[in-house]
Formats: C-alpha cells, structure tokens, sequence
C-alpha cells in the first residue's frame, strides 16, 4: 500500500477542513482527488507531507507513519504545490541542482526519470525560474519534486491556471511516470482531468463523497441523462427548471443536461412543454452520465 | 540589492556622524544695550568675536526683543542695563540680565555656560583694567584649572559618535535584512518547499543567517576604513578584537531577526516588529543619550539591550585601547544572548505545523 489514510480530521479554529476522511492508493496507482475550492484538498496534501498533524486519525505513506517517521517520508516523496513555489530569482539549472542537493543527490543521478520533461525546458536553462511562462513553470517543478526518484509523488492541482495544451502534455506526462512505478496522488478541480487517473476520489467540504475508477463512478448516477438544446439557453434553463418533473438541469457546453423524476420519462412530452414556452429548434437526445455529472448529484 | 546594502550605509554614516552633532554652534544672539559705553560695546564684541554666537541685532527695547524671542528670531537676549561702566567702576559691582529661550533644555543649559564663560573672561580683564594697583596685594590668587580630556583630548564629538553609528548601521541592516529574508520565503512559498525536504533544520538556518553574518562584516570593515580615512577617529585597541566581538554580537541580531521572522507570516509584520526593537534599541543604547542619566527602570532595561554593550565595546576598544579582560562583562553578557536568542530560534522554527 503506498498512501495509506485512516479516519483523518482536521479543524482550523472553528472551521472543519477534513471529517475522517478514509482511502487507500495502490502502489502505481494515479490517484485522483477531485473536488472544488475550498474541499479540503490541499490540507490532505499537507498532512500527507508531513507538514501539518492531523488532530485525528492515522496516514502512512510509503509505508512510512505520517507522524513517527516524518523524516523518512520526506526523503521518498516529492511535492509539487498548487502554487509555484521554486526560487524565482534562480536559474531553471540552478533550482535543479539545489533541490538534488538537498535531497544528498545529483542531477546526473536520476536523469532518465526527469530527461522527457528536462528537455523541453533545456533551452531555456540559463533563464530564471520567475522568468519562465506558466506551463515551463509546471515542469521545472515537477522535474525538481522527481529529482530524488521518489516514490510517492503529490501534485496540488498542478494545472491550475496553464493553458489547455500545457495541462494536455502534463497528463501525458504523469501517465510516463506511471510506467516508471511512481505512485501518484493529483488534486484538480477539473473534471474533464479526473478521467485520466486510475481511480479518483470525489471530495467536498472535507468528506469523501465516492472513491471508484472514472468508469465507475458515473454509474452512480441514478437517472438517464438527456442533451436538450434549443434557440435560447437562458430561456431554456428557465423553463427546463420550472418543468415540474425535473429531477437535475446543469448547463453543459452547447447542451443542458436533463434528467427527469418518472421512470417512464418520454422525451416527446418534455419537446411539446418547451414548445409551449416559445423556445425552437429543440433537440432532446440521450447521452451518458459524466463524472460532473456524478459529483453535483453527490454533492446535493 | 547588495550595492544599496553597502552604498545606503556608507551614506548613513557620513551623513550622520557630519549632521548629529551635539555641538551647540550659531547660537542667535541679540542685546539690548542701554549703557552705549565703551564697556558695553566690548563686552558685546566679546559676543561677536565667539564662534558659538551670531551677533544678530540690537533691540532698543525689552518689548521688541521679548516679541522677537517669541517669534523665534533669537536664542539668547542680553540686557545691559543703563550705568553699567559707571557701576562697574564706581562700585565694582553690576547686573546683567540674560534670556534664554528654553524649549531645548538642554541646549539652553549649554548656552547659559557659554554666555557665562564669556562674562568671566570679561570681568576678569575688566578688574585688570579698573582695580587701583594698590588693591593687588590684597587679591586672592586665580585658581585655574586645566581640565585634561583622556580618550578624546579635543572633545571632537566626531570621535565619540562615530563608532556608535557604525554600531548602528550593522545592526538595522543585518536585522532587517536576516528578519526580512525567512519571511519572505514564506510568502512566495518557497518555505514549503524546503520544509518537505529532508534538509535538516541546523542546516537551513546556517545557509539562510550566515550571508548576513558575512555581510555584518563587510560593513564592519567598511564602516572602520571610512572612520579612519575620513573622520581621522583613532583605533586606538586591537582591530581583531572588535572584530572577535563582532563575530559573537552579530549571532545576537541574527538570532533576533530569525525569531522574529518565525513568528510573523509577511514582510510588512517583520518589518513592523524589527522597527519598534530597533527604535528601543538605539535609543537606550547609550549612543544619543547616556544610560547614567536615564531613570533607574530605564538603566534595568537596557541591561537586556545588546546594542548597549556592542557601542561600549565599540567605544573602550577603538578610543581607550581596551584588551580582552575589559571587556569581558560586555563579552559575557553578548555570549548569553547570543545562545539564548538561537535557542529561542531554533525552538520556533517548526518544518511543521
């Protein structure tokens, strides 16, 4: 077992930021945490790195107790905060070679686990790490958590606020390390990323709402989805919401998503209701459940 | 950065030592002289021959001069009152009535001994000139007293603050700059970073404080080269002892910005509390004022004020020579506080929370 978390809790004053939350991560795994802002994510994270104690609860990671052998835990897992946090006024090279310092290691060492990243970012070596655009940042950082090989490596929502084609090659990324034994555990609060783990955790004001594979967990979703789109979203929203049978509507991209309280759901009925409202060109057809899906109705 | 550390103290020291002067000079001096006699007028001159003293004007009246004291034109009035040659003559005795203005105590007190000196000096010839020779035998001898000034035989103040400033400036710099610099790495987050890392703390805080011991010394030296180069203050002690004690002192003010920097989470609060300590500091340290004349729960704090015993040390050592043994108490006590503050330190610095 490589992370390992027992009914932790965690309270800041008067605020509950963790209420026993319980998982486990296989060796290997890439685990993801999904959730939104505010969920408790990041103090998990700490604790995990040792840098905050839990008031309740165990957590052993690499197989190491979070509390009792802190240090060893330091040497076997890598960090990657939400926010960048490597020396901005040192060179890309120069932050490299500190944190392998630190870690009593060597860039040369462990140079085929970072050499896919390290290269894309070689070109610009000599220029500061403050200097580096949002994307080059990510992988500077993630080279310097993986310089010391750990085994477990935590990323806190390491995409945030990187343009799409960034975070597309930092998943490609992770999944390379995957291969490489790394156990990973990823925060984010993008659903559509969820579905690259292996198997993710739903998680909102400090509780585990489910923990099962992408392909799973939408099977938690109880009703049959429908795609409505017609002439006026705004419009239509409104009207799918005063719609006395509906049991969930979520805008989706160009569709609402629909799902209706009676099992016997006939779609025709719901096209002359929306007709009635003045809307046109509506188009009603099935589509699967979504993790986004899954977690507002879990969330409710 | 590292040139304004340097270029920024250099400044402070030229500027200050040249500008905070004790030396009470241009007094404003006005004088109502209702005698108009060659007496007076010497007497006056006496006034205007003095470096202390710019003659300003004469006032006809009482009531002009007190309306130009109010105003701030005049520092000190003179009166001389009418018949004053007569009276000296004739009686051998005359008042004069001087007028201080007082809103600085201190330098009304210092004016007052001017202006009475040199009324002395005058009386003195002024007997001279008008005692009948006959009288002489029966005169009691002047005492004079030649006063020996040890340490700083020309009373040049430059001398004496000089190595108070120096003090001054490797203290705010390595403080601010140690206090400012932890924080800092905690609000870019860098602090994070390290404290996941193996890295043990003894480690961390000797990388972080020691540049700035460095540093502590860079200006030490500077500050040393500039008072003997420009101010001419003598070294009279040994140069490695100041040196030696430094190397202690500085482990004190780091120390202090160390643990300030662990208890505050930005720059703007580390700056705030390395201030108000600094301010304290420096103003009981016995740079401006001496500690003797403070109250005596005044004279019990500045026992725990490290700054004190670093501008004694600096003083006994560059201007009367002290060796080791002298300074041994100052020694001591820096020692403590130098253990206890990084103790202090190093006990709240937490990798974890």
């Amino acid at each position: 077992m490589s992370i390992s978390v027992q009914n932790i809790s965690k309270s800041f004053k008067d605020k509950t930021a963790l209420k026993n939350i319980s998982f486990e991560v296989q060796e290997g795994e890439l685990f993801g945490l999904i959730g939104p802002d505010g969920a408790g994510k990041t103090t998990l994270f700490r604790i995990l790195t040792t840098l905050l104690f839990a008031d309740s609860g165990t957590a052993t990671v690499a197989n190491f107790d979070a509390i009792n052998d802190y240090k060893k835990i330091r040497n076997n897992v890598g960090y990657m905060p939400g926010k960048f946090s490597l020396y901005q006024d040192l060179t890309v090279e120069e932050n490299l070679e500190f944190f392998a310092t630190i870690f009593g290691t060597t860039i040369e060492e462990n140079y085929d686990l970072i050499k896919d990243i390290y290269v894309q970012i070689e070109p610009f070596k000599n220029r500061r790490a403050g200097k580096l655009s949002g994307g080059m940042k990510q992988k500077l950082a993630l080279c310097c958590a993986l310089i010391h090989k750990p085994k477990v490596l935590f990323l806190d929502e390491p995409t945030t606020g990187v343009d799409p084609v960034s975070r597309k090659e930092f998943w490609e990324m992770l999944k390379r390390l995957q291969t490489k034994g790394i156990t990973m555990l990823v925060s984010t609060p993008y659903m559509d990323e969820a579905a690259l783990c292996d198997r993710i955790a739903l998680i909102q004001d400090g509780k585990i709402l489910e923990i099962d594979t992408p392909q799973h967990i939408v099977k938690h979703y109880p009703k049959t989805i429908y795609n409505v789109s017609a002439n006026n979203m705004y419009q239509l929203i409104n009207s799918l919401k005063n719609y006395e049978h509906n049991y969930s509507v979520y805008p989706f991209g160009e569709f609402v998503h629909y799902s209706d309280k009676r099992n016997d759901f006939n779609p025709t009925d719901l096209k002359l209701y929306l007709e009635k409202q003045q809307l046109q060109n509506i188009q009603i057809s099935k589509t699967a459940a979504t993790i986004e899906d899954t977690f507002m109705e879990l969330a409710k | 950065m590292l040139p304004i550390i340097f270029v920024l103290p250099i400044l402070q020291l030229v500027i200050l030592s040249n500008a905070a002067t004790f030396e009470i000079k241009n007094i404003k001096f006005s004088y109502i002289d209702n005698d108009k006699t060659s007496f007076s007028r010497e007497l006056i001159q006496k006034f205007d021959a003095s470096t202390y003293f710019n003659v300003l004007t004469d006032f006809p009246s009482n009531k002009l001069a007190s309306e130009a004291m109010l105003k701030g034109d005049v520092d000190v009035i003179l009166e001389i009152p009418e018949n004053f040659e007569r009276d000296l003559v004739k009686n051998q005795s005359t008042d004069l009535s001087v007028t201080i203005n007082a809103i600085d105590g201190a330098a009304a007190g210092v004016e007052n001994v001017y202006i009475n000196q040199i009324i002395k000096d005058f009386n003195k010839k002024a007997q001279v000139k008008l005692v009948q020779p006959f009288n002489q035998i029966n005169k009691p001898i002047n005492i004079t007293s030649i006063p020996s000034f040890w340490y700083n035989e020309t009373l040049n103040y430059k001398t004496f603050m000089v190595p108070g400033i120096l003090v001054l400036l490797v203290t705010m710099i390595t403080l601010f700059l140690s206090g400012m610099n932890i924080v800092r790495e905690k609000e870019i987050g860098t602090l994070e970073q390290i404290n996941v890392t193996p890295i043990k703390k003894h480690q961390f805080i000797i990388g972080k404080l020691f540049p700035f011991w460095i540093i502590g010394f860079g200006l030490l030296t500077i500050g040393l080269i500039i008072a003997k180069l420009l101010f001419n203050v003598p070294i009279v002690g040994s140069i490695f002892l100041l040196y030696f004690f430094t190397s202690i002192y500085l482990l004190v003010i780091l120390g202090i910005g160390f643990f300030i920097s662990n208890f505050t989470e930005t720059q703007q609060q580390a700056m705030f509390i390395s201030w108000f300590f600094t301010v304290i500091f420096i103003l009981m340290s016995g740079l401006f004022t001496p500690i003797e004349s403070m109250p005596v729960w005044a004279q019990y704090i500045t026992e725990f004020n490290p700054i004190k015993y670093f501008v004694e040390v600096m003083r006994m050592v560059m201007l009367k020579g002290s060796n080791f043994t002298d300074i041994v108490p100052q020694f001591t006590k820096t020692l403590a506080y130098a253990i206890i503050m990084n103790g202090l330190a190093v006990i709240s610095y937490k990798k974890s929370t």
